[in-house]
């Protein structure tokens, strides 16, 4: 029993990781723009299946890079369509997101096909704590931690950073003292796209992943997003380990047809009890 | 400072429209090197919208606005990044021209430096209006425009930080113009006004004058009490 435990909360925590690339990608766009980007799943699956292609010519280690750079582009495109034109509402930037989404399935069903694609990640399986874990679960825990702590330096301790979380914080005043906040909102869309890539590129060796397999990602990346009021990437990382971790328990010890919805369930719940401890005036992003 | 043939600020017969709304008719203004000039008149009269085209964040129907040098912008409602630390806020202010030391703004505005690393949303209005200004000041700006500086600040606080634009006037030679509801500050303050009423300039001259005549001492001095509400 002890065994197994360890070896569903890794797994958990590394699809938890790939839940919380996904959040912090649509915190990144959020923060910067009040657009929610349907699209953030999307980038996942391009993500995923650009690596798949390039593995074919390229070794492990650069065609996965090269497939997050791919899709950093990807997302500089979505932002021109969703917020390129002046004075577009993020109400109506959310829908062409939308729209966005929905077209690449016929891009991604043109270019891929309809048929799960995977890839090899690193090989092999280790003992953790007497349970048997996969070792590329490792590598996404070990990727996601740095890459969000990278995140939390770039956003508190660069210019830029700072610059992008003042469009986030006051967008007139950001434009007073002469920041671009539509070419910011762009930026934010390009690191939206490379990090839902990210999540992509590390969970497809361990998930096979298809062209509509961005539906559990945005759906379980909003959820971990939420949990942060769409604003905080901090909380965004606990939110999608919680969901993982939770969504492995119940899929190895009970029924894993229901995982997504016991987890979600969990989400909500904490959702309220957090709403209820402290008013909703006093949460501030940080 | 600079050296310029024409004043630092000039608006010529600038026209700003909302749609079908004419917010600004024709508007004519200038501030001059190291002068401070007053913008007064009542809510809806268009200042804003001056100070927004101004800063290019609205763009004009018609006429034109020459700036000579740097222009930084003391926006209504101070605007702090109320989320970032005061040190933060400055730092950002250097933005446009790529500065980031701060020390400078902190010599002029010392009663800053304590707050450095607090949080600029949780200041009192004051103190907001302190980072407004010294996020502003790090663009080594030519001329100051300050939206609204005493709304809704306290009269002894307003009296501070009217010393420090005094200063700042006295000592670097920054320009300010200031829009102002609170007409009597404006002109105690600066030597030139405007008189600005539903998107026209209805009067002009030093603040002198505009203090003696019936037009601005009955609408804007007359029951005017000195004070931020």
């Amino acid at each position: 029993m002890a065994n197994e435990l360890a070896g569903y909360v890794i797994t958990g925590l590394g699809t938890g990781c790939g839940f919380a690339l996904v959040g912090s990608g649509l915190v990144a766009i959020y923060r910067v723009t009040r657009v929610v980007n349907f699209a953030q799943g999307t980038f996942a699956v391009i993500g995923a299946m650009c690596a798949s292609s390039l593995l074919s010519v390229l070794p492990h280690g650069i065609a996965e890079p090269l497939a997050v750079l791919a899709v950093a582009l990807v997302g500089l495109l979505v932002g021109f369509v969703a917020i390129g034109r002046p004075g577009t509402t993020p109400q109506a930037a959310l829908i062409v997101t939308l729209g966005l989404a929905i077209f690449a399935y016929a891009v991604v069903v043109l270019v891929w096909g309809d048929q799960p694609r995977s890839f090899a990640g690193v090989p092999g399986a280790v003992t953790v704590l007497d349970g048997r874990v996969q070792s590329h679960y490792l590598l996404v825990i070990g990727v996601t931690v740095p890459v969000f702590a990278g995140m939390a330096l770039f956003f508190g301790h660069t210019d830029l950073g700072r610059a992008l979380t003042a469009c986030a914080s006051n967008p007139y005043a950001a434009r007073v003292i002469g920041i671009d906040v539509r070419r910011m909102g762009l930026l934010a869309f390009a690191i939206g796209g490379a990090l839902g890539a990210l999540a992509g590129v590390l969970l497809t060796p361990v998930q096979q992943i298809t062209f509509d397999s961005d539906v559990t990602l945005i759906v379980n990346g909003f959820a971990a997003a939420v949990l942060g009021g769409l604003t905080r990437p901090a909380v965004t990382l606990a939110g999608g380990l919680l969901l993982g971790v939770t969504q492995a328990l119940v899929a190895g010890y009970g029924n894993a047809a229901h995982q997504t919805e016991i987890a979600l369930g969990l989400m909500l719940a904490v959702m309220i009890g957090r709403a209820a401890r402290r008013p909703a005036a006093l949460e501030e992003p940080t | 400072m600079i050296r310029t043939s024409g004043p630092l600020v000039e608006v010529a017969e600038l026209t700003v429209r909302y749609g079908a709304a004419t917010a600004l008719d024709r508007v004519s203004l200038t501030v001059g090197v190291g002068e401070l000039v007053a913008l007064v008149g009542p809510n809806g009269a268009g200042k804003s919208t001056l100070v927004d085209t101004l800063s290019g964040i609205l763009v004009p129907a018609s006429g034109s606005v020459t700036v000579r040098g740097r222009l930084a912008h003391v926006p209504e409602g101070r605007q702090v990044f109320g989320d970032l630390s005061v040190e933060d806020n400055l730092r950002l202010g250097g933005w446009r021209i790529g500065e980031r030391d701060t020390a400078a703004v902190y010599a002029v505005l010392p009663a800053l430096t304590e707050l450095r690393r607090r949080r600029a949303g949780l200041l009192s209005g004051g103190e907001q209006q302190m980072v407004a200004v010294g996020r502003a000041l790090m663009s080594r700006p030519d001329v100051l425009v300050i939206d609204e500086l005493s709304l809704g600040l306290a009269p002894l606080v307003v009296a501070d930080l009217v010393r420090h634009l005094r200063e700042l006037n006295a000592w670097r030679g920054v320009a300010v113009l200031l829009i102002e509801q609170n007409a009597r500050l404006a002109l105690d303050l600066c030597s030139r006004a405007y008189v600005l009423e539903a998107g026209r300039i209805v009067a002009e001259g030093t603040s002198a004058e505009l203090a003696a005549s019936s037009l601005v001492s009955d609408a804007y001095l007359g029951g005017v009490v000195v004070d931020g509400e």
